[in-house]
């Protein structure tokens, strides 16, 4: 008894420090896609609560009732024709009718056809990719990657609400349009998964697979990658923001403006300060996972860039490296980021950590581009 | 003659009973069936503690939201590990283990068929675990990719995921040639008189395991292969970019996967079908249709697999199919279910340890059962897939299913196996710390998998903290309530009472009913008189 009240207090005490909401169901359905599958589940668990109450009902009757020490004499049956068929036959056909409006759900969550948008979503180690390729918006493309510090990972700062379901571009897309989702990966098998819209799909490296959702309010909803992807598995969120049709559209301008002013940024020359300070941002939100914030990487797999050949060597191999990836390596290409993003990253790698090779710039990694 | 009959005579008293060694090489060199059986015990009681170890270790890291003690690598590599190691190491084990101790004795033969075959097949397996445990000490450390192994990550892998793979081809090895000689064991050497369907329930299950066996652990040892010649020999198998396709691996795997959870239980509802007559005292309910539901959930087990594998993106009628196919497994499940709690129906019912463990086995191996059906459903499971519902789901099949079987099964037979005693308060205390602890570090991981919470990651949002608490205090206390099942097992060996000739009222098959306790070294060397 002491042992369990000791464990009883230390479980309290442990509880004690947990002032946030629990969370033990379904998040609130955003789509009625995620609201069919609620209802599902729901009508399963009643389903089961009765039988298994019947079931074990029954067990603990005998538990309580038959027991030898009530003196109690067993008695020597041993089969039953009849009662073997009906509780055979029984749940044959319990399933039956729960196959029907299961399949109807289905056969809707299949069904991708007659989308407002498409978005190609492309797993990398990592980070979540957004490629919008019809209907509104068409053309944009970014990358979406955690945005939580290191520093709450790490226990050094406090952790904030969406602490790890957080990132620097959200996918976003207008309220109760049908939005079909294509997945694919970069690397390894990756799986996009947002329980407030019931999708899940895996994302698979050299091949398309489609879903599809519509929002039915506006809202952030979010989601973390679901299939086992490497060492930062528990770090890739999937975040969507819905927002009305005419924020949407906003958004879209504002997106296409700042896409504009990036290609501005190819044909400028900026001080090797400015690369330096954006270029930490960007290796912040793309190398850092790997090649660790002191450029020391994890090796053998992730190899360090304070003094490597690569980063002290000849500008040309390092942008290609970068921009084209090491193939059988975890090393990924980085084209999707803009050249000025590059160039900066680029130039903060051969300049921090005992490195100093100079500066690169964006017209230098346009050139490099295939 | 008569001077080859002495000579052999002089050596079997100079050598006592134990065959021709003793110390060390007696253990090396058996064949004799308990020998090999206890062996088999003991190792997959080490893989469990390791195992265990790990999970411990996992359930440290997962106490507290942010990285405290592993870095994400170490993390994957350790539930990988945890997980192979259970399932090779531990749990299938432990049920060859029964059946070599039990087989033989349970259809009155002598021994096993291939004595020095059985030899080999236990002493591949220390091998096999030394080549997975050495993957910690690699160059990039154990594979980090889940004991499922899913190609491309596995290309990412550093030496170790090599010792994995031919560490699993070592142990498939030995489950072949396990398997092989438990089919012609109980298909050739039956006493006369002893059927098919008189035989116990145990031989019938294990009967039908070891066909699953065959027919499946080549195929991993396939996947394995291919995996193998992808990394190093420029294959493509599962590489798009060579025409090779990932997902063919997950089909691959899961031909052998699904099976292989039969594997791990059958055996289990074998000794269930033991345990529950005998402190039941009364015969078994539905033995034909036990048989039949144990042989329909092992066809049905080949045309599943894809219900592991829903969120790949079939075609609308592959999920159909695997959906109806998958909630089928339902009905015999349930029939099993509802013989064994007819068969304590109106039985006189007394409460042991054995028969504790074997109604914890009831009541949560049915309760796996039940959110197995709610994730055999395609789009609930699109939810659940991947999340620590299915961790709660198949560790209430795993840990529930077959390891309180193999608790149930190792108390009712130690009295057989050791001639002596276990101390019964403490095996109650056991199990109801285990039963507690389990229902404390599993079910609240269902809430947690409706919440969205992913599995295999080794930081979470604060919404999950509680749960994962409560989880991780029950595995710190699982993992100390197993010690005292150590101490048990140990004291009963060393300075447990002598046991009763039968020490349970209700036990009625040859082992109990025709041989002494503790059961001689060789088990019927004229056959018995079955009726």
């Amino acid at each position: 008894m002491k042992v369990v009240a000791a464990l009883a207090g230390l479980g309290g005490l442990a509880l004690s420090g947990t002032a946030h909401a629990i969370a033990w169901n379904f998040q609130t359905p955003a789509s009625r896609l995620a609201a069919e599958i609620d209802d599902l589940h729901q009508l399963v668990m009643w389903l089961i609560i009765v039988i298994f109450a019947g079931v074990f009902g029954a067990m603990f009757y005998s538990v309580y009732a038959h027991r030898k020490s009530k003196g109690h004499r067993a008695e020597q049956f041993h089969e039953n024709t009849a009662v073997e068929i009906i509780w055979t036959v029984i749940p044959a056909i319990i399933l039956v009718a729960i196959a029907v409006p299961v399949t109807k759900v289905v056969i809707s969550q299949k069904d991708t056809s007659g989308a407002d948008i498409t978005v190609k979503v492309t797993g990398y180690q990592w980070k979540w990719g957004y490629d919008y390729l019809k209907g509104e918006g068409e053309g944009i493309s970014f990358l979406s990657t955690l945005a939580t510090p290191r520093a709450q990972i790490e226990g050094t700062a406090p952790k904030g609400e969406n602490y790890l379901l957080e990132v620097d571009n959200e996918l976003v897309v207008p309220v109760g349009k049908k939005i079909r989702i294509l997945t694919t990966a970069a690397d390894v098998i990756h799986s996009w998964f947002l329980p407030a819209f019931g999708v899940k799909q895996d994302a698979i490296p050299g091949f398309l697979r489609d879903t599809w959702f519509r929002a039915d309010r506006t809202g952030t909803f979010r989601g973390q990658c679901a299939e086992l992807c490497g060492k930062e598995h528990g770090f890739m969120p999937t975040v969507v923001r819905v927002v009305s049709a005419e924020d949407y559209t906003k958004w879209v301008a504002e997106f296409k403006q700042k896409s504009a002013k990036a290609a501005e940024d190819d044909t400028k020359t900026f001080t090797l300060q400015d690369l330096m300070q954006r270029g930490e941002k960007v290796y912040a939100a793309n190398c850092v996972a790997c090649h660790q914030a002191n450029g020391r990487g994890t090796p053998p797999a992730f190899p360090p860039l304070a003094g490597s050949k690569t980063a002290t060597g000849p500008k040309e191999g390092h942008i290609d490296t970068v921009l084209n990836g090491r193939p059988n390596t975890a090393m990924q290409p980085f084209k999707q980021l803009s050249n000025a993003e590059l160039a900066a990253v680029i130039t903060y790698e051969r300049n921090s950590w005992g490195n100093k090779a100079g500066e690169v710039q964006p017209a230098e990694v346009k050139a490099r581009r295939k | 003659m008569s001077a080859v009959a002495d000579t052999h005579g002089h050596a079997h008293d100079a050598h006592g009973h134990h065959g021709g060694y003793s110390g060390i090489m007696r253990w090396i060199t058996t064949t004799n069936h308990k020998d090999i059986g206890t062996m088999y015990l003991w190792f997959s009681f080490v893989m469990f503690s390791i195992g265990g170890l790990m999970a411990v270790m996992i359930r440290m890291e997962l106490f507290s939201p942010g990285l405290q003690f592993f870095n994400p690598e170490f993390f994957n590599q350790l539930t990988t590990m945890h997980g192979l190691i259970m399932v090779f190491g531990a749990i299938m084990p432990v049920f060859v283990g029964f059946a070599n101790w039990l087989i033989p004795m349970q259809i009155g033969a002598p021994d096993m068929a291939f004595a020095r075959l059985n030899n080999w097949s236990f002493w591949l397996l220390p091998f096999a675990a030394s080549l997975l445990v050495l993957s910690f000490f690699m160059p990039g450390g154990a594979p980090g990719v889940g004991w499922t192994m899913y190609a491309p990550l596995t290309a990412q892998m550093g030496m170790g995921m090599d010792f994995t793979i031919f560490a699993i081809h070592i142990l498939g090895m030995s489950s072949i040639l396990g398997s092989i000689n438990i089919i012609t064991t109980i298909l050739n050497m039956r006493a006369p008189g002893m059927t098919l369907m008189k035989m116990p329930l145990f031989c019938w299950t294990w009967l039908i395991t070891a066909y699953l066996l065959v027919a499946v652990m080549p195929v991993l040892a396939g996947a394995v292969t291919m995996t193998l010649t992808d990394r190093h020999f420029g294959t493509t198998f599962f590489n798009a970019a060579g025409g090779g396709d990932p997902v063919l691996y997950q089909h691959i795997f899961w031909f052998f996967g699904h099976p292989e959870v039969y594997i791990i239980a059958l055996p289990g509802f074998g000794v269930i079908s033991q345990v529950i007559p005998a402190f039941s005292r009364k015969p078994l309910f539905g033995y034909a249709s036990m048989v039949y539901a144990t042989s329909a959930i092992a066809i049905l087990s080949f045309i599943v697999w894809a219900h592991h594998m829903y969120t790949v993106g079939m075609p609308v009628t592959g999920q159909l199919f695997f959906m109806y196919a998958t909630t089928l497994i339902a009905v015999p499940t349930g029939v099993k279910v509802f013989n064994w709690v007819t068969t304590m129906w109106k039985g006189s019912l007394t409460f042991e340890t054995p028969m504790l463990f074997a109604c914890g086995f009831l009541f949560m191996f049915t309760l796996g059962g039940f959110t197995g059906l709610v994730l055999a459903l395609v789009p609930v499971d699109i939810q659940l897939q991947d999340t620590y519902y299915v961790v709660a789901h198949f560790h209430y099949v795993m840990v529930a299913g077959a390891l309180f079987a193999a608790f149930a099964g190792i108390y009712f037979w130690l009295p057989k196996w050791t001639g002596k005693m276990y101390n019964e308060t403490l095996g109650k205390i056991h199990f109801w710390l285990t039963m507690i602890f389990f229902n404390m570090i599993f079910f609240v991981q269902h809430f947690l998998g409706l919440a969205g919470m992913p599995r295999r990651i080794p930081d979470y949002n604060l919404m999950f903290e509680t749960w994962n608490k409560i989880s991780s205090l029950g595995a710190f206390g699982m993992g100390l309530a197993q010690l005292l099942f150590l101490y048990i097992v140990v004291s009963c060996i060393r300075n447990g009472k002598p046991a009763a000739q039968l020490p349970w009222e209700g036990a009625d098959s040859l082992e109990w009913t025709h041989l002494p306790t503790p059961a001689p070294y060789h088990s019927f060397e004229t056959p018995p008189v079955v009726k």
